[in-house]
């Protein structure tokens, strides 16, 4: 794998895994046999757990109440030949607070950088899972929208144009029923869509906060992209920095944040940093 | 560095000028675009009102009036099908692996000449104290564990946290602490890491604590066996099964109320401060998916548990053996030590024998009454009931368990202290363990292991005291 990256490097390389390994297994993920990171985030009770069995077959424990899962749980899949990881996050209203949960769900998605971040909605609740959406949205640019309980949002006499949702969010969005095992063909076509680069995410991005903010988060931006040039989310980060998020804080006076998107920009180094950390 | 520094400076200087309204401000876009975006896509067909359903369940579920009755009752209708569903089963694995495989290993072990400390360690402590626990142990959980399992997919857990919020709220926890203990009903130690769903550090704390105060799936047998004793004995045969049930319901509700009484304690002392607000969803009813849940909850939960349990059973089989066997001055080690603590035992309505036996179960509450059955036997000189010296046995009824602790001289006093005490000591070593990997805290994990052992002390302290006041 590494090879291949070798021979992949520079900026314009669009298929090569984009994860961060010496994160990743800071992290606590196994890296062996591992060509694609999958992360599965979404609001409690909206079927991860459900999807994440379907996908690997394991029997991981499902429960119809918000919370059942607080750790993360892993697992691995073979698709086209490759060897995916899913990792199997917390459910999470949201990622502004800063409950362990929440924080294990963002500095995966954040740190972790997953090729691809499938996140599981409700369709019976769509607005309130579109919160979290947005949010990821705001942190990563290669995501999936799975719909999950379309059976139930058909009960509920709720119809949704995921056609048109899709469009507005820039993501693949896919109709799942995980619990009969619908959907899940698609999903991972998507996957692999986004991840050959075939699918282009253009993620939606909020950019109308309060004139005073916006032009604050102006003033940090440049600040932020003159120290750290190759980080794409640096919005999102000068944000949770006016937000006073100490561990942003921390990874800024450390520099971690600065090894999120370096990694195919600069192989060689980060090989051996991986070398030095393992 | 020196710019990294110039950043956080300026995020500093501009998080002053920006004030409090960045949140709000973000919330609020970010509401606000889901909105929009909502509006757009989705479309929702208003002519019938599909949703009465769930909206009328609720209403009854969660209604002031109902919420709690319903609550006691599912509770009380779940221990009474465990109680009478697992008798049956429990005597026929008994009779299987204790009658029939247990003396085939001693011929075994005999013909091919093992010394005798290698076949008691082996046969009569490892093997038996096993043997034990998956008899007494397995009907009951594959009985308990998928019933709850279905309540739990239906979606009945969030409704009970709902009704119970307020009553966490006002004793200054958080509202989700009605969570992590339904949670403890099956096992502590998960329970303690689910508490992480709790923001505040301060009202983790006091669900982590408090947590111990939720009977966990290695007390409950225990509980159910001794109400069959003795509670069930005070009613007339056809109601006993209820009867005993009731009983459990009680333990299980006062542990609850303890619950509340530590967390309340607790916020208003060493660990001050405000219940935090937060919103809880009720998620939509699901029809449970049956043979599904069949299968998880006995794979998952029961097969674990019970793997766990006959992993700590199995030294600790092979530790009452040696206690009973080793002697000093013409007494074993078990023999001192029930003697010596015997005294205060009865000060407590137990006794020196159950004592102990909570001291060699400290790793797994699931062992403690074979422990008590087969150290009684040993202080009351009686082998022929049981095996000889050391050795765990299974009893094939109830009545026959009852027989033993009469020897040891048991009296409602003490069925009704050791339900207590079992509600009221410390956690297990895998969930004391649990504990201090997620506080990461020597202070706070001993708290947690000591404060509801103290609580059991006093309060069987007090109940014996009254109860010979008026006995």
């Amino acid at each position: 794998m590494n090879l291949n990256r070798l021979t992949h490097a520079g900026n314009q390389c669009e298929n090569c895994p984009a994860h961060n390994i010496p994160n990743l297994k800071k992290l606590g993920i196994n890296m062996d046999k591992v060509d694609q990171v999958i992360a599965l985030a979404g609001n409690p009770n909206t079927g991860k757990s459900t999807v994440f069995n379907n996908l690997t077959g394991l029997k991981q424990h499902t429960g119809n109440w918000p919370g059942k899962t607080v750790t993360r749980a892993e697992g691995t899949f073979e698709y086209n030949t490759k060897r995916f990881k899913i990792v199997d996050l917390p459910g999470t209203y949201s990622l502004l607070s800063t409950s362990t949960d929440e924080e294990i769900a963002r500095d995966f998605i954040l740190f972790g950088q997953p090729d691809v971040t499938v996140i599981v909605a409700d369709s019976t609740r769509l607005e309130r899972n579109l919160n979290l959406t947005l949010q990821v949205l705001e942190i990563t640019d290669r995501a999936i929208l799975c719909l999950n309980l379309m059976d139930e949002a058909a009960r509920h006499r709720i119809s949704i144009d995921t056609k048109q949702l899709s469009k507005e969010l820039g993501i693949p969005v896919i109709e799942a029923e995980a619990r009969q095992k619908k959907g899940m063909n698609e999903l991972l076509q998507s996957i692999d869509e986004i991840i050959s680069g075939r699918y282009k995410c253009k993620p939606f991005r909020m950019n109308k906060l309060s004139p005073q903010i916006e032009h604050s988060l102006k003033q940090l931006e440049v600040l932020i992209k003159k120290e750290f040039p190759n980080m794409p989310n640096s919005r999102w980060v000068a944000l949770r920095l006016l937000e006073g998020d100490q561990k942003i804080i921390d990874s800024i006076r450390s520099g971690e944040i600065g090894l999120i998107h370096s990694y195919n920009q600069n192989d060689l180094s980060n090989n051996i940093y991986e070398k030095n950390t393992v | 560095m020196k710019n990294r520094e110039n950043i956080l400076n300026k995020a500093n200087e501009l998080r002053w000028e920006i004030g409090e309204s960045l949140h709000d401000n973000l919330l609020e876009s970010i509401y606000k675009f889901a909105t929009e975006i909502s509006s757009r896509v989705i479309a929702v067909d208003v002519s019938k009102k599909s949703k009465s359903f769930d909206s009328k369940l609720d209403q009854i579920l969660t209604s002031s009036k109902f919420g709690f009755p319903i609550m006691f009752l599912l509770l009380a209708l779940v221990f009474w099908l465990t109680i009478e569903g697992a008798n049956i089963p429990s005597s026929l694995l008994s009779s299987f692996l204790i009658d029939s495989i247990y003396p085939q290993l001693k011929t075994f072990s005999s013909n091919i000449g093992l010394p005798f400390w290698v076949d008691g360690i082996l046969i009569d402590g490892c093997y038996l104290a096993m043997a034990w626990v998956i008899a007494v142990m397995l009907p009951p959980m594959a009985i308990f564990f998928p019933l709850f399992t279905l309540l739990e997919d239906f979606g009945y857990l969030p409704r009970v946290a709902f009704n119970m919020d307020f009553l966490f709220k006002r004793a200054g926890a958080h509202g989700k602490q009605a969570l992590t203990m339904a949670m403890g009903f099956g096992c502590n130690a998960a329970a303690v890491i689910s508490t992480r769903i709790i923001d505040s550090p301060r009202e983790r704390l006091i669900a982590i604590i408090t947590n111990n105060f939720s009977l966990c799936n290695g007390r409950w047998p225990m509980q159910i066996l001794i109400a069959t004793i003795f509670i069930g004995a005070l009613a007339p045969s056809h109601l006993a099964g209820l009867f005993s049930a009731a009983a459990v319901v009680g333990i299980t509700l006062l542990g609850i109320l303890l619950a509340l009484l530590v967390s309340w304690s607790l916020s208003k002392t060493i660990l001050k401060g405000e219940a935090s607000a937060f919103s809880l969803e009720l998620p939509p009813y699901r029809p449970p998916r049956i043979l599904k849940t069949l299968y998880t909850s006995l794979i998952d939960r029961t097969i674990f548990v019970l793997w766990r349990a006959v992993v700590f059973a199995v030294p600790a089989g092979a530790m009452i053996w040696l206690v009973s066997n080793i002697t000093f001055e013409g007494l074993s080690i078990a023999e001192w030590f029930i003697n010596w603590a015997n005294p205060f035992g009865l000060l407590i309505g137990l006794n020196g024998v159950i004592l102990l036996a909570y001291i060699i179960a400290i790793p797994a509450n699931e062992i403690v009454l074979p422990t008590i059955l087969m150290l009684t036997v040993l202080v009351a000189g009686t082998p022929e009931i049981g095996a000889g010296s050391g050795v765990m046995f299974e009893l094939d009824s109830a009545a026959a368990t009852a027989n033993v602790l009469s020897l040891g001289e048991w009296s409602l006093l003490t069925g009704v202290s050791i339900m207590l005490f079992s509600l009221m000591h410390n956690p297990c070593s895998t969930t004391i363990y649990t504990i201090y990997k997620e506080t990461g805290s020597v202070k706070w994990t001993f708290v947690a292991a000591v404060l509801p052992l103290l609580i059991g002390f006093v309060f069987c302290f007090f109940l014996a005291q009254i109860w010979r006041l008026f006995g």
